[in-house]
């Protein structure tokens, strides 16, 4: 085990050296390479998992080279510094390397003089590690897989932009890396160590165009980032002066129940979560990411990156569960679903949409694991799961459909379904996925509403109804763009293997909702036993074996229902249009007589609750709760 | 085979156009709606949406701008259907006759079945034309059912 | 719960006529035969077929399906947010439905038939919730075994259910997406294009929602004694006759005000009754 999970750590850095090596012009060589390496990255997560499943049991070690790795760990922080006060410089944003500069001066001062922690072990794998291990080598490969098509249509579109794709992937590998070992890393000092370089590696692939909008939402996106970096680097410094450890297990438990100073550290790491995962008040660096290449999108911003964040609230929540903590992150979580799904509504390009969407459901997420109980913890876990999974499919396809298209905006998506048949279909799934009943969100869903009202939280109760509301609007708003009437051709340009990585992920995503009722007893008890020592099924089996037949009759009611009404017969008539329809139910009669084009648009009520009215008081809103909690912690802390 | 004949009169819902009317005949139209002559006892709807129309009461004359609109509107509504001509305008094309921007009454352009006259048309008359128009739409509901059985008797 | 999928529609239709023909006796006229509904669907069903887009069909046929499906479910004792779910499901097929012929007027339609749900959708969640803080359960079946009728500690959540129940009975003041007076608004919005046979589905489907609906009104009421049900009945004759009263004396409202006025009751009338429950418990 100690050989894999080393493997499934350091490989990918080396994937990312080779890659980078490859010539510039051999482009099918770099695309082959990138192509091989991520089946042997998901070929070994896929291993690993299978290897532990077989035990089963939470596993404590350390890795074989342990000190050496150390060593590596703080040179590469060291690294990680030099180079972010390089590039801030070199692009005259020097002020943020000084938040770079003060976290990891903190964080080697520990390591190298600072007093002497507690031998515990590096590396912890339990059933959520794992779950991470699947949805980085499974869903984050594919999305690299499918980079490959995507890159070769984005610079075929985008002739200004450099190419530089072998860096493009390279990042990505360092970024599974990094993401591998962060979700294995039971040290709180190696954990920030890949935290601060996926940082690193969000902000160079946001910048990635080298516009000056790239570079500004890249160090956007840098500077709140390490803002995150530097909570965690407090915590760690509190937690080596004061408790004598850099364990998170250790922390997390005598955190649990406490209600001193033991919490600082609790709520700098959850501080550092929230920037992390794009809460508010830190979600326009999310926003920014959007100018990115649709793979980095993918990867970064809603399948995997993000979920670091919620990963480590998960990993404290039983820390966080009925202090102050807790109530700050699960009022920033309610707060965040609710606002970002308002905005949702106002925008119409298809990027952000999926963004809000996902800052929306890491709102949820968040709130889930703030709240701290077994339900709720029960509920954020499958909303990674299903999120993960619909959201990377989504903005795939949406990548797909502006290479082949030219845009990205939903008002251009008008009778996609007649257009790009086999885009449509997959967009439809993944928009379904993401909040129709029966699929694995509304069910997620559904059990954090459950939950919130066993624990008692009206306002959670309330943040979720009305934001339920909202969020039905925009995704049935889409869904109903897509099926309209349209009949340009369009020539569809989407690579084979952009085709496969999609079509896996469909097929995940169906296959994760039959077999929800299974994966919720196989996985999820076991990893609620480990965490609450208590297992609780948040939703009976009546009710599981319900929605396995919504699902079955989503599918089988259009099916049957397409095939009884195939022969009705009856006249085609043109659309009503008062009597002046041209006959093609485009274009109408004008008053000279001449045809003109009749457009359908969206709703999108901007002006009332748009960004440019809703988002700044969001933000306040978010800082007033962080600094409200903060000021009541460190009060009660100093007591 | 017995086809069952269904007794569709009871559900008559109207369009109302209104081609180049002054807007007389129009108003008593509505008329017939209010509380006064009452024709939702008929089971009458007054339904913008050919579509959803049984009855189509066309006011005013036919000119070069509303005939697509009015053969349009005619398409659209589903058989079986009536057409009423309500108003003097609507059936010859009443004092406008010889202008020449007046092509003629609605039968110029769409089959008429009922002819209402008056200048306006008073609101007993339109809805004697309505109830007639009712009892036509059944018998063409009949006719086609007969038609259609005959049809499917021929080809067994 | 076969009952319900059998007597449903013509419960629905019933309803419908009374309506009408109590809605013609306030304007002081005679009004339509309360069987008025059932003769129009029929009519309906023996019209010629027209389509605008084929799709629309499956898309209807699917939307009556898990109507029905929605009510059975109810009815069948299953849990009443996964009932909610499902109707929202069947809500969506109805506007995609709607906007796949690309017509101006279903299009503006569907668009605010969105802007309905959204503002429905938290009092209708919050019911569901209001009912498992005051029982203990989200089921029918054991709602009504309680001893004493919910609405004892669920009076915020009725009166919120309530006003929201004009937007789904398509009742002025909050008809904006289609409405089954003065047609000439934006026409027939959201049905503009559906003609004979599908229009009647959507006729059957809009009768088993409303018995559905009613039948939760009925679920404030009822409890193990069997005098409730009784109560049920005139508490449900009584909230319908208010409906048909508020749609022949309100205007409709543009659908900033429906936003605002629904979500403001469902906070306070919902978010309040939410709040002392929680206290209570």
């Amino acid at each position: 085990m100690e050989t894999l999970i080393t493997l499934l750590i350091c490989l990918p850095f080396a994937m990312a050296a080779v890659i980078v090596l490859i010539p510039q012009e051999k482009k099918k060589l770099t695309g082959r390479t990138v192509q091989l390496f991520g089946v042997i990255v998901m070929a070994l997560a896929l291993y690993t998992a299978i290897s532990w499943y077989s035990g089963r049991v939470t596993l404590y070690f350390d890795l074989p080279a342990t000190a050496l790795l150390n060593n590596i760990i703080l040179a590469g922080d060291i690294f990680l510094m030099v180079l972010i006060i390089y590039l801030s410089i070199k692009y005259h944003k020097a002020i943020i390397s000084v938040l770079s500069i003060v976290q990891t001066v903190m964080v080697a001062w520990c390591e190298l003089f600072g007093p002497e922690v507690k031998a515990t072990e590096h590396i912890e794998i339990d059933w959520l590690t794992i779950i991470m291990f699947l949805i980085i080598g499974i869903v984050g490969v594919l999305i690299g897989i499918y980079a490959v098509g995507y890159m070769e249509g984005y610079h075929h579109h985008h002739i200004m932009f450099k190419d530089r794709r072998n860096y493009f992937f390279a990042i990505i590998f360092v970024f599974y890396g990094a993401m591998f070992g962060l979700v294995a890393s039971a040290n709180l000092i190696w954990m920030d160590f890949f935290w601060e370089t996926t940082s690193v590696c969000s902000f160079l692939l946001i910048g990635y165009t080298r516009t000056e909008e790239a570079i500004n939402n890249s160090f956007r996106a840098l500077w709140m980032n390490l803002l995150g970096g530097l909570g965690i680097a407090i915590a760690i410094m509190y937690c080596v002066i004061a408790e004598g450890t850099v364990s998170l297990r250790i922390i997390t438990e005598n955190a649990m129940g406490s209600s001193g100073a033991i919490l600082i550290p609790i709520a700098m790491l959850a501080f550092a979560a929230l920037t992390k995962s794009a809460q508010m008040p830190f979600s326009e660096w999310l926003l920014g990411a959007m100018v990115a290449p649709t793979p980095s999108s993918a990867l970064l911003h809603s399948a995997t990156m993000v979920k670091a964040g919620v990963y480590l609230l998960i990993r404290i929540s039983v820390a966080m569960h009925g202090n102050y903590v807790g109530e700050m992150v699960y009022l920033v979580g309610g707060f965040t679903f609710l606002t970002t799904a308002l905005l949702a509504i106002t925008v119409s390009d298809g990027k952000k949409v999926l963004a809000y969407s996902t800052i929306s459901n890491l709102g949820l997420i968040t709130a889930c694991a703030g709240m701290g109980s077994e339900e709720t913890v029960w509920a954020a876990v499958f909303l990674i799961l299903f999120h993960a999974v619909s959201k990377s499919m989504l903005f795939q396809c949406v990548g797909a459909i502006e290479n082949t298209t030219g845009s990205r905006n939903i008002e251009d998506m008008e009778g996609l379904a007649v257009r790009l048949p086999k885009l449509a279909s997959i967009l439809l799934i993944g928009i379904a996925g993401m909040y129709l009943a029966p699929f694995g969100m509304l069910i997620s869903k559904w059990a954090a509403l459950k939950a919130f009202v066993d624990a008692g939280n009206s306002l959670l109760v309330l943040f979720i109804v009305f934001g339920s509301g909202a969020t039905m609007f925009y995704w049935t708003k889409w869904m109903a763009k897509i099926l309209g009437g349209r009949h340009k051709e369009v020539r569809d340009v989407t690579q084979k293997n952009e085709y496969i990585s999609m079509f896996i992920h469909a097929a995940i995503l169906l296959v994760l909702c039959l077999t929800f009722p299974i994966i919720s007893n196989v996985v999820m008890v076991p990893l609620m036993a480990d965490m609450f020592m208590n297992t609780n099924a948040v939703i009976s089996e009546g009710n599981t074996i319900i929605m396995i037949i919504m699902i079955g009759a989503i599918f089988i009611v259009p099916l049957v229902s397409y095939i009884a009404t195939r022969d009705i017969g009856g006249r085609k008539v043109p659309a009503y249009m008062s009597g002046i329809n041209v006959g093609d139910n485009e274009n109408f009669v004008d008053s000279f007589g001449n045809a003109k084009e009749m457009h359908v648009a969206n709703w999108y009520m901007d002006e009332i609750f748009g960004e440019p009215k809703l988002l700044r008081p969001s933000v306040i809103g978010g800082i007033i709760i962080v600094i409200v909690f903060l000021s009541m912690l460190l009060g009660g802390a100093v007591k | 085979m017995e086809i069952t004949m269904r007794n569709i009169a009871k559900s008559p819902w109207l369009i109302h156009y209104d081609g180049s009317s002054c807007n007389g005949c129009d108003i008593e139209v509505l008329a017939c709606l209010t509380p006064v002559y009452d024709v939702e006892r008929f089971g009458i709807i007054n339904t913008g949406n050919p579509m959803h129309a049984d009855i189509f009461l066309i006011t005013g004359g036919i000119n070069s701008q509303n005939e697509s609109v009015v053969k349009q509107i005619y398409d659209q509504m589903p058989e079986p259907k009536v057409v009423v001509a309500v108003g003097a305008c609507a059936c010859t094309g009443g004092v406008f006759r010889d202008c020449y921007n007046i092509k003629g009454g609605a039968d110029t352009v769409i089959p008429v079945d009922i002819y209402v006259p008056g200048c306006a048309a008073r609101p007993e008359s339109i809805i004697d034309g309505v109830v007639k128009a009712v009892g036509l739409f059944q018998k063409k509901y009949e006719d086609r059912e007969n038609a259609k059985k005959n049809k499917s008797e021929v080809e067994a | 719960m076969v009952l319900f999928i059998v007597i449903a529609p013509f419960l629905g239709g019933l309803l419908h006529g009374i309506d009408r023909k109590i809605t013609a006796r306030m304007q002081g006229r005679k009004g339509p035969s309360v069987l008025q509904a059932f003769y129009d669907v029929i009519k309906l069903f023996e019209k010629q077929m027209l389509y605008v887009d084929k799709m629309q069909n499956l898309l209807l046929l699917s939307y009556l399906f898990f109507i029905i499906f929605t009510g059975a479910l109810f009815f069948a004792g299953v849990d009443m947010l996964l009932c909610f779910f499902a109707l929202s499901t069947a809500e969506m097929f109805f506007i995609l439905a709607a906007t796949v012929t690309h017509s101006p007027f279903t299009y503006i339609g569907s668009q605010r038939e969105l802007m309905q749900m959204m503002a429905y959708e938290p009092m209708i969640l919050l019911t569901a919730v209001g009912f498992y803080q005051a029982t203990g359960s989200f089921k029918a079946i054991d709602i009504i075994q309680e001893s004493s009728s919910p609405i004892i500690l669920m009076p915020g959540f009725f009166i919120g259910f309530v006003f929201i129940l004009a937007i789904k009975f398509r009742k002025s003041p909050f008809d904006i997406s289609t409405s089954h007076h003065a047609h000439q608004e934006l026409v027939k919005g959201v049905t503009t294009e559906m003609t004979g046979t599908r229009y009647a589905w959507v006729e059957i489907a809009e009768w088993y929602e409303e018995v559905f609906l009613l039948a939760i009104v009925a679920l404030f009421i009822i409890n193990s004694h069997m005098w409730s049900w009784f109560l049920a009945a005139a508490v449900i004759v009584l909230v319908y006759f208010l409906e048909i009263l508020i749609d022949n004396t309100c205007a409709r409202v543009k659908w900033d005000l429906m936003l605002k006025s629904t979500w403001i009751v469902s906070l306070v009338a919902g978010g309040l009754n939410l709040l002392i429950l929680e206290i209570i418990n």
